[in-house]
């Protein structure tokens, strides 16, 4: 196995091209490293994305937020313009294992795990976050919802890694939110999960996206859901339209952490919380 | 001893002899140990969970350069010794899991990858997974000979039932026929793991001379020596077992894994071998608890005095009959209650899942459940306080159990008592929160234990014992040891003897080791002190019973004259040499704890989640010698039951594939999922060990089960019969009363 520390993106992306064998980019490695011992993943390369400087920052732009592909959750945690403007979104990445884990982990790297229940998709996807793709020729922006194409599979070509999130600039009254179901209180993996980003008007919900983790192969963007709430003053009956929305949308498995009627029936409770905790932090009242 | 005593260092809580060690990562576990010139052993499992092996071809792997031996059952040296077939099968797999060949290489990853070439055909069976599954006729058998032991007639035909027990007393149909209202439910309980930290792990030497070492995390190292001995057909004075540290047992390692094939590994290879499992090993073929199907019936008159208790128990034993805890389990189902009329009888299925293991309290948990749910119905339906009901009914002294013995002086009494008045009890609930009660009942064990204590030149003693220290029980001794000699307790260390360099020992387990341990640690310090008087009398030319024994010194009664026991120990050599005191017994008058918790949860109804508001572990312990060791087995017991009631639990494929074997996804409690567990130590003296000790170390895993059960189903108003209660099955249960 070879390793590799570049200083650019667009270098890890030419090595990460260059490679015949299997390749793999190392951010935090807390789902490489764990693939490699239980013998799931056998890289022939191994390209640290760590010492790359634009990997290493958050960027507050008049376009929004500009979060590197290795900056660690609890980085997150503690940039408090970040956390005022995007709790749900920071919130979701620090579900992720203990903290520990959060001193490794990447919201890129939980994204190109491409895991359906990743905690941090679902709140990217609600926030309308988009990922900064670089190949080793060309550049381009990508709605998170299209990196992810089933469990273990993303849209990016080899060579393409994922050098930032960006997220919009927040304006007037907003919030975000993210939850997951867990059978316990920590270190776990969600069952079900759910993202909410509003904005108000007048007291009025005026925008909203409502996404879904673990009830699909993939973070489930539900359209109607939003709509159900947008106009509304989270009234019990839009909220329930948006619950049977949220239900409705959903397309999950039963396994070994919950059964489909389970998911079904806790995507919209979650989501109706997590509306209720984004609308709160609105100001809504 | 039958009044209450004043003790000097008993009762104290004195700082742990193992603490800086566990604390700074400095104590040497099972896998710590490693030798010059060592290799290592990896075992091949099957990915199948009942198939036949048609055969097992090992060249590939023999002619591979990093490779040093290849076994299988073929070269274990005694192929009819007990267990045998668990160690490596031998012409059929029972579980995912099952080991079937291993391999000594020159590193771990080396070892590991030689298992992918070794080639084994099977011809996969149908498995067997439930115990629905197995008593059904159309079941496939595991076992074409087994035909059910315990039936009034032989069976004619095999089956995958294996046994049927039975006891009773007084008469049930009169029992039933004075109750006014009865009760009877069926309850289900899913396989568990006892869930220790430490994985089974071994470093092995087996010398040319025949002199051989096995060092590992065991509860009863003279066991390892002796099922290992057998299995390799050697004498037990060329095997030295030393027991190392023990991350957590709870019944797990009572049995052995690893260490027969790591000797033969060493003996074929000419090298040490370290053998360690993984968590995926741990849980797939280690011993679990048995998943069981329970059914209780309970009648009583309307003033609450019960009438008959019948219950009909059905236990699983993984694929090997005879391995799981049904005895134990029809013993303790009714004993905290003193009711003429019972009985029980129980099967015990065998199912293509790992053989089953002890787990704390084993059998105890699952039957206690059923009837303590049955109780608490009871209890509703009679409008009479569930406390109440339980003492109106209470097993006290005298009470003569269905299994043989009247019960001496316990505690139940006196714990339900202190349930009643406790904090927790007097506190009212909310909407969506429930309250649990529960008893729960331990026999204890006593059994063979030996303690040598050595008197060191300057005074001090060093105790040397032969169980292996899990709960604590280095500091207990070094308290009892000083309590009869009369000396600080910092005067004496203790440690687990080799089984070359100590006489036999029973493993740690049944409760037994503060209670039997502690009564050699009592008997050879009683043994030092006759030595001391002895010698002091020597010195001043007196008999020895003119001398007394007082506050860790001789006193010459008729003259002048005191000698502490640094002063008799230094001139040891002049007086008759070197001074150590034996207790080598086997103990006898082993006492039940018996236990009450309390728990209140609340449920989300919207998605089923508990919440573990308040827990109140309530048991009577005898004499607490070391009271923060025996809350943490209080506590530990709780979190463990609490777990099994709440989210712990095997989940199986439809192939019988074990889906989750790590702790992401076999639940355990984290910290910060459980409240601080309230305790309260009950003590109501055992008159047969010297301090009024009872072992303490089991009961605590019982009453969990139905104090959640009930608790849960008090807070969502539908009564819950079925372990673990998950979120989606509390949410479904909510979903079909609506």
């Amino acid at each position: 196995m070879r390793y590799e520390a570049p200083t650019t993106t667009k270098e890890a992306a030419s090595l990460i091209a260059g490679e015949k064998g299997e390749a793999f980019v190392l951010a935090g490695g807390t789902d490489l490293l764990v693939r490699m011992k239980t013998g799931l993943s056998d890289p022939d390369l191994v390209v640290d994305i760590k010492h790359i400087p634009a990997m290493q920052d958050i960027k507050t732009t008049d376009s929004g937020t500009k979060i590197g592909g290795a900056v660690s959750g609890s980085r997150l945690n503690s940039n408090k313009k970040l956390k005022k403007a995007w709790p749900g979104v920071v919130e979701a990445t620090n579900l992720i294992g203990s903290d520990q884990i959060q001193g490794r982990a990447t919201m890129v790297g939980n994204l190109c795990n491409a895991s359906p229940a990743a905690d941090s998709v679902p709140a990217m996807i609600a926030a309308g976050a988009k990922a900064v793709v670089v190949g080793p020729t060309k550049r381009r922006t990508v709605p998170v919802e299209k990196i992810a194409t089933g469990p273990g599979r993303t849209s990016l070509a080899k060579g393409e890694i994922i050098e930032s999130i960006n997220l919009p600039k927040r304006t007037g009254k907003s919030g975000d939110a993210y939850l997951r179901f867990i059978p316990r209180t920590e270190m776990d993996i969600a069952v079900v999960s759910a993202g909410v980003n509003l904005t108000l008007e007048k007291g009025l919900v005026k925008t909203a996206r409502v996404c879904l983790g673990a009830v699909g192969p993939t973070a489930v963007l539900v359209q109607k859901a939003a709509k159900a709430i947008i106009g509304s003053k989270l009234d019990e009956e839009s909220l329930k339209k948006m619950a049977d929305a949220c239900s409705a949308a959903c397309n999950p498995i039963s396994d070994k952490r919950g059964t489909v009627e389970y998911r079904t029936k806790v995507a919209g409770v979650l989501a109706k919380r997590a509306a209720k905790i984004a609308f709160e932090r609105a100001g809504g009242k | 001893m039958s009044e209450a005593q004043d003790f000097k260092y008993i009762g104290q809580r004195t700082i742990r002899p193992d603490g800086h060690d566990k604390v700074t990562g400095r104590a040497n576990y099972a896998a710590d140990l490693t030798l010059p010139g060592m290799i290592w052993g990896k075992i091949l499992r099957s990915p199948h969970a009942h198939a036949v092996i048609n055969s097992i071809d090992t060249s590939k792997a023999e002619e591979d350069p990093e490779v040093f031996a290849v076994m299988t059952h073929a070269d274990i040296p005694n192929q009819t010794a007990s267990g045998v077939q668990n160690i490596l099968a031998k012409d059929k797999v029972f579980y995912h899991g099952h080991a079937v060949a291993a391999v000594a290489a020159v590193t771990e990853s080396a070892a590991e990858r030689a298992l992918g070439l070794i080639e084994v055909d099977y011809k996969i069976l149908k498995p067997v997974m439930s115990i629905d599954e197995a008593i059904s006729n159309d079941s496939p058998l595991l076992h074409d000979d087994l035909f059910t032991k315990g039936m009034a007639e032989d069976p004619a035909v095999p089956s995958n039932i294996s046994s049927r027990n039975e006891l009773s007393k007084g008469d049930l149909e009169v029992g039933f026929a004075e109750a006014e209202v009865i009760v009877e439910r069926e309850f289900r309980t899913a396989t568990v793991h006892q869930g220790y930290i430490e994985p089974h792990a071994c470093t092995v030497r087996y010398d040319e001379d025949g002199q051989s070492m096995i060092w590992c995390s065991t509860q009863g190292h003279f066991a390892v020596r002796a099922t290992t001995a057998s299995m390799l057909g050697i004498e037990q004075t060329n095997l030295n077992v030393i027991a190392s540290e023990i991350g957590g047992g709870f019944g797990g390692k009572l049995p052995i894994y690893l260490e027969p094939v790591a000797l033969v590994l060493s003996k074929k290879s000419g090298r040490p071998i370290k053998m360690q499992m993984d968590r995926n090993e741990v849980f797939m073929a280690s011993g679990p608890g048995s998943a069981t199907r329970n059914w209780v019936k309970i009648g009583a008159k309307k003033d609450g005095t019960i009438t008959a208790m019948k219950a009909k128990l059905c236990y699983e034993a993984g694929w090997a009959p005879g391995s799981s805890p049904l005895g134990p389990a029809c013993m303790t189902v009714f004993t905290p209650y003193d009711v003429d009329h019972q009985y029980v009888e129980g099967y015990e299925v065998v199912v293509n899942k790992a053989r089953c293991a002890a787990y704390r309290a084993p059998g105890a948990p699952q039957s206690e459940y059923a009837c303590e749910m049955v109780i608490n119905e009871l209890a509703d339906e009679l409008g009479i306080d569930p406390i109440d009901l339980r003492l109106k009914n209470v097993a006290k002294e005298g009470t003569q159990t269905m299994y043989g013995p009247k019960l001496k002086a316990v505690g139940l009494v006196e714990c339900l008592e202190a349930a009643k008045s406790s904090e927790q009890y007097k506190t009212a609930l909310k909407d969506n929160q429930g309250r649990g009660v529960a008893s729960g009942f331990w026999f204890n064990v006593g059994g063979e234990s030996s303690v040598v204590i050595n008197m060191n030149e300057d005074g001090t003693g060093t105790i040397v014992e032969g169980s292996p220290d899990i709960g604590g029980s280095r500091a207990s001794m070094q308290m009892m040891a000083a309590e009869e000699l009369q000396m600080p307790v910092e005067a004496f260390s203790a440690i687990i003897g080799d089984t070359q360099n100590l006489p036999y020992s029973n493993p740690t387990g049944g409760s037994r080791t503060t209670f039997a341990t502690g009564m050699a640690v009592v008997e050879a310090a009683a043994d030092v002190v006759s030595q001391l008087k002895e010698r002091a009398a020597a010195t001043w030319n007196v008999v020895p019973e003119h001398v007394d024994w007082k506050n860790g010194a001789a006193i010459n009664t008729k003259g002048e004259g005191v000698l502490t026991a640094a002063e008799i120990c230094g001139s040891a050599a002049k007086t008759g040499g070197h001074i150590s005191g034996r207790g080598n017994i086997s103990a006898r008058g082993a006492s039940p704890s018996f236990a009450v918790h309390l728990a209140d949860i609340e449920v989300d109804p919207d998605t089923g989640k508990t919440t573990v508001l308040r827990y109140t572990a309530i048991q009577d312990a005898g004499k607490a010698i070391h009271p923060s060791y025996v809350e943490g087995q209080y506590q530990g017991g709780s979190a463990q039951g609490i777990g099994w009631a709440l989210n712990e639990e095997y989940v199986y494929n439809e192939d019988g594939r074990l889906e989750n074997p790590g702790f992401l996804d076999y639940r355990i409690p984290l910290a910060s999922d459980l409240p601080m567990i309230d305790t309260i130590i009950v003590e109501v003296p055992n008159s047969f060990h010297p301090f009024g000790v009872r072992g303490i170390g089991e009961t605590g895993i019982i009453p969990p089960l139905a104090a959640c059960g009930t608790a849960v189903s008090k807070a969502i108003g539908i009564r819950m019969s079925e372990l673990p209660m998950s979120p989606p099955k509390i949410l479904k249960a909510i979903h079909d009363a609506s």
